[in-house]
């Protein structure tokens, strides 16, 4: 008598080892997909088709051979703007995350070692911070300077490091009640020296995977803020802003309305799946519980 | 009269690794059979597969047939009338086993009411009497309590009173001490064989310790790298193990009995 | 409870006061000076002088502040620089289409993540729970101007069924106009929201699937799905219920950017405008009010959370998500 028992009405798990090929199929696809984009902001640096200025294509053409999705309703060259708009969402997410990662960090490592009242300031602090959405700090601080992607990139970046802030702050006080901690702290070992050989070493693999997230976030973030006008001022071609000077055109000239919007998407997912991968190969804790 | 019969019993992964292999065993109505072997010999795969609910994607060849019923290969809806029924179970750890957001007595009124088909104030006096039977004290207030405000000793207590509310010709008891202190250990074993005493009920106990087996059960049966090394009278395999594994566990339950009995003599 | 409530509003007051300090000195921190505003280009120092101090502007800033606290205790928001209107009926108004659109977005976005979170995890091995789980995907990398300008160009421009935007002049007097008119934003926010919400719902469920409790209670003859009932429910809740209070709180503050694709003259507009033209009554007004909306749902989702689980018991603030 040979049969299957299933517990549910479930299919049968997929084993391990094809568990893993798709693992490294999900960090391949992100790869890819935001490697596009990098590479697409990396040629913009030294060549696109046309410059940045150049109205010289007619108003609003379609798709052709002189300009490969047509042109804006200035008369630029819709691929041109797209190259330089990968080029300011890409320098966003990683101004963003690296502002997020240097204080966000510094804080939730502080607020880690925090005791008592101060501990609950802190978290309390992260807690209310972390209540406004990025996009709303962003605006104030955005009105507070001037719109520059500078602005756009610090707000994002200090928003984000409240995020992070309260991850590291859990991470690490999970790390500081391990007994091998304890065991460094009763041997004499300061406590530099310990944030840096015990604990950074063991929240780095969920701190980089968070990280990838926020970029992600950064740039969806920055694509709003130039959508209201917030964000890189003209001539720069951030997505958002292209976004919403085609938003009047979109029945007659699609292109320009879509295809921000497409690269965006790709961007974000690609980095999305970049975390999604990463979790799984370098966190051994969740690589078991996840299905 | 057979309860349960498990014949060729082989438990495998979805990748193909085998976990249980060939295992074969018979437990009478009333009688008591102790399963034991090291963590990963497969004992715990066992009992989930005589309940129909091992995790998803494992394959499982061979016969279970419990009180008539086949179980490998059943229907869930078949399944849901044998559980609890004909075997219920206790888990090992009792904190995760229980409900965290539901009060003790509503998780033992739960079974209560399915199998004896309890109502109202009934109902509440047979969770306050199951309660008294696993000898926890001012049951009222247990009912009221939420898992995490008992101790791991008074958990078990309410797991147990669970399985025995479904009055099951069948009681599994899967490593139900492990997760205790080893002062409440030996009192929660004397529970169990005095309350399935009292009830003729059939046990199938699971334990990897030789020591605990034997308070509770008569015959024994061997488990390594899932598949049966030995079996027979629990007397019998101490004075005398066959197999060199089963040699080992007699050797470190005996150092455990002397080391109680010297707590005892205490 | 009543011990827990008391502190826990007493940490409601606190943060409004502290949230409140940090708005307002940020605020001043804006470059640029409101009395420009006020006056035409080329204003002389006098009149510049004058306007500074019709608006208060030239007081020292903890006279300045004291000023707000004093009239925010009796339930004034103060007065617009640039319109010298009073700022709260107006905030009133705006919170007549900004409310019924969050709240609105929000119930749509749950209806639609529950049960899709729920299918994704359950039959996550079967083609149409990879399906929802990969949508999730999609849905979390979609900015919502985006997807709104797209729902606009297909369903009004092209179908011309719904409005492209616009509110009805006179508001909710043309109820039928009034609720066309948010269907589309409505729409936009729950189907972003809910792409974010559907990942929290599947993880609890996963969870849950994978609980001891669970796995107890059919081992004693429990059906699947009245365990799922009677313990799935409760305990996948948990951690959802505070998620949702983050989602609604991002919600009401994000409509800021669906209220401008839509031009719906909400609490968000009226923010972007003032800090436009730096009328500070008015961007402290939203911001407060929006602050005590936002503390007020973090503080509901608490008490929620208590209640649906008593090991919070003892602890200030609810679980994190």
């Amino acid at each position: 008598m040979t049969q299957t028992l299933r517990t549910s009405s479930e299919a049968p798990q997929a084993a391990p080892a094809k568990r893993r090929g798709r693992r490294s199929a999900t960090l391949i696809t992100g790869c890819v997909l935001s490697g596009l984009i990098f590479l697409l902001a990396l040629v913009s640096l030294v060549w696109t088709p046309y410059a940045s200025d150049d109205t010289s294509g007619g108003r609003l053409t379609g798709p052709g051979a002189g300009h490969l999705l047509g042109t804006d309703k200035l008369g630029r060259d819709l691929f041109t703007q797209l190259m330089t708009g990968s080029r300011i969402a890409v320098e966003a997410g990683l101004g963003s995350v690296l502002i997020a990662a240097v204080a966000g960090v510094t804080l939730g490592v502080l607020a880690a070692f925090a005791q008592g009242w101060l501990d609950d300031t802190l978290s309390a602090f992260l807690d209310i911070l972390i209540a406004f959405p990025t996009l709303l700090l962003a605006m104030l601080i955005v009105a507070a300077r001037s719109a520059t992607l500078g602005s756009a990139v610090l707000a994002i970046g200090l928003a984000q490091s409240a995020v992070v802030a309260r991850v590291v702050r859990i991470l690490v006080k999970r790390v500081l009640a391990q007994d091998y901690i304890t065991a460094a702290r009763t041997s004499g070992t300061s406590w530099p020296w310990i944030v840096a050989g015990h604990v950074l070493p063991n929240i780095w693999p969920t701190l980089v995977v968070n990280l990838a997230l926020q970029f992600g976030l950064a740039v969806l973030a920055e694509a709003g803020l130039s959508y209201l006008g917030l964000g890189a001022p003209p001539p720069n071609a951030s997505w958002g802003r292209m976004l919403q000077e085609a938003q009047a055109t979109f029945t007659t000239a699609p292109a320009g309305a879509l295809a921000p919007g497409v690269l965006l998407v790709l961007l974000v997912i690609g980095v999305n799946l970049v975390a999604d991968g990463l979790r799984d190969t370098l966190d051994p804790a969740t690589r078991r519980r996840r299905s | 009269m057979t309860l349960l019969d498990i014949h060729g019993l082989t438990i495998r992964t979805a990748d193909g690794h085998t976990l249980v292999d060939d295992l074969s065993l018979t437990v009478a109505g009333g009688e008591r059979l102790g399963l034991i072997g090291e963590s990963g010999s497969g004992k715990s795969l066992t009992t989930l597969a005589v309940l129909g609910l091992l995790p998803d994607g494992m394959t499982v060849t061979g016969s279970i047939g419990l009180a008539g019923t086949q179980i490998v290969g059943a229907r869930e809806k078949h399944l849901t009338r044998v559980r609890g029924r004909d075997a219920a179970i206790v888990f090992q750890e009792p904190l995760t086993a229980l409900d965290p957001l539901m009060r003790v007595g509503r998780q033992i009124a739960e079974p209560l009411a399915r199998r004896q088909g309890l109502k109202g104030t009934e109902l509440q006096r047979a969770v306050t009497r199951a309660l008294e039977q696993v000898r926890l004290p001012e049951p009222d207030r247990i009912a009221r309590a939420y898992p995490h405000e008992i101790s791991g000793g008074q958990r078990q207590r309410v797991a147990l009173a669970m399985a025995l509310a479904c009055e099951p010709k069948l009681l599994i008891a899967d490593e139900p001490t492990t997760a205790l202190d080893v002062s409440v250990q030996a009192e929660m074993l004397d529970l169990i064989d005095t309350l399935v005493r009292e009830r003729d009920m059939a046990v199938l106990f699971v334990s990897h310790d030789l020591a605990v087996v034997a308070r509770v059960t008569d015959r024994v049966l061997v488990m390594k790298d899932g598949r049966a090394v030995e079996e027979g009278d629990v007397r019998e395999i101490v004075r005398r193990p066959r197999e060199e594994y089963t040699r080992a566990l007699v050797g470190s339950a005996r150092r455990l009995e002397s080391a109680l009995d010297a707590r005892r003599a205490r | 409870m009543a011990p827990y409530l008391l502190r826990r509003f007493a940490f409601l007051l606190v943060s409004l006061v502290l949230a409140s300090v940090v708005l307002f000195v940020l605020l001043r921190m804006l470059p640029g000076d409101p009395a420009n505003a006020l006056t035409s280009v080329g204003a002389s120092p006098e009149q510049i002088a004058a306007a500074r101090h019709s608006i208060g502007s030239d007081r020292p800033l903890p006279e300045q502040f004291t000023h707000w606290i004093g009239q925010l205790a009796t339930g004034d928001l103060g007065t617009s620089f640039v319109s010298s209107l009073p700022v709260g009926p107006e905030v009133g108004s705006r919170l007549n289409v900004t409310v019924p659109l969050t709240l609105a977005a929000f119930l749509l976005a749950v209806l639609i993540a529950v049960p899709a979170g729920f299918v994704a995890a359950y039959k996550r091995h079967t083609w149409y729970g990879a399906l929802l789980s990969g949508a999730s995907q999609l849905g979390i990398a979609v900015p919502v101007f985006w997807l709104g300008m797209i729902l606009v160009a297909v369903f009004a421009l092209n179908a011309g069924w719904l409005p492209a935007g616009g509110f009805p002049p006179d508001g909710w007097d043309q109820p039928g106009e009034a609720v066309r008119s948010l269907v589309l934003p409505v729409v936009t926010i729950a189907l972003v929201m809910s792409a974010s919400l559907i990942r929290y719902v599947r993880s609890a469920t996963l969870d849950v699937l994978g609980s001891d409790y669970l796995r107890t209670a059919r081992a004693l003859g429990s059906s699947f799905g009245r365990a799922m009932w009677r313990h799935g429910l409760r305990n996948a809740s948990v951690p959802v219920v505070s998620v949702l209070g983050i989602e609604l709180a991002s919600t009401l503050l994000g409509a800021v950017v669906v209220e401008s694709v839509y031009a719906l003259p909400g609490l968000g507009s009226m923010l972007a405008t003032g800090i436009a033209q730096h009328d500070y009554p008015v961007i402290q007004g939203v911001l407060f009010v929006s602050t005590l909306a936002v503390l007020l749902i973090g503080f509901a989702a608490d008490l929620v959370q208590r209640i649906i689980d008593p090991r919070l018991r003892g602890r200030l603030s609810g679980g994190a998500p």
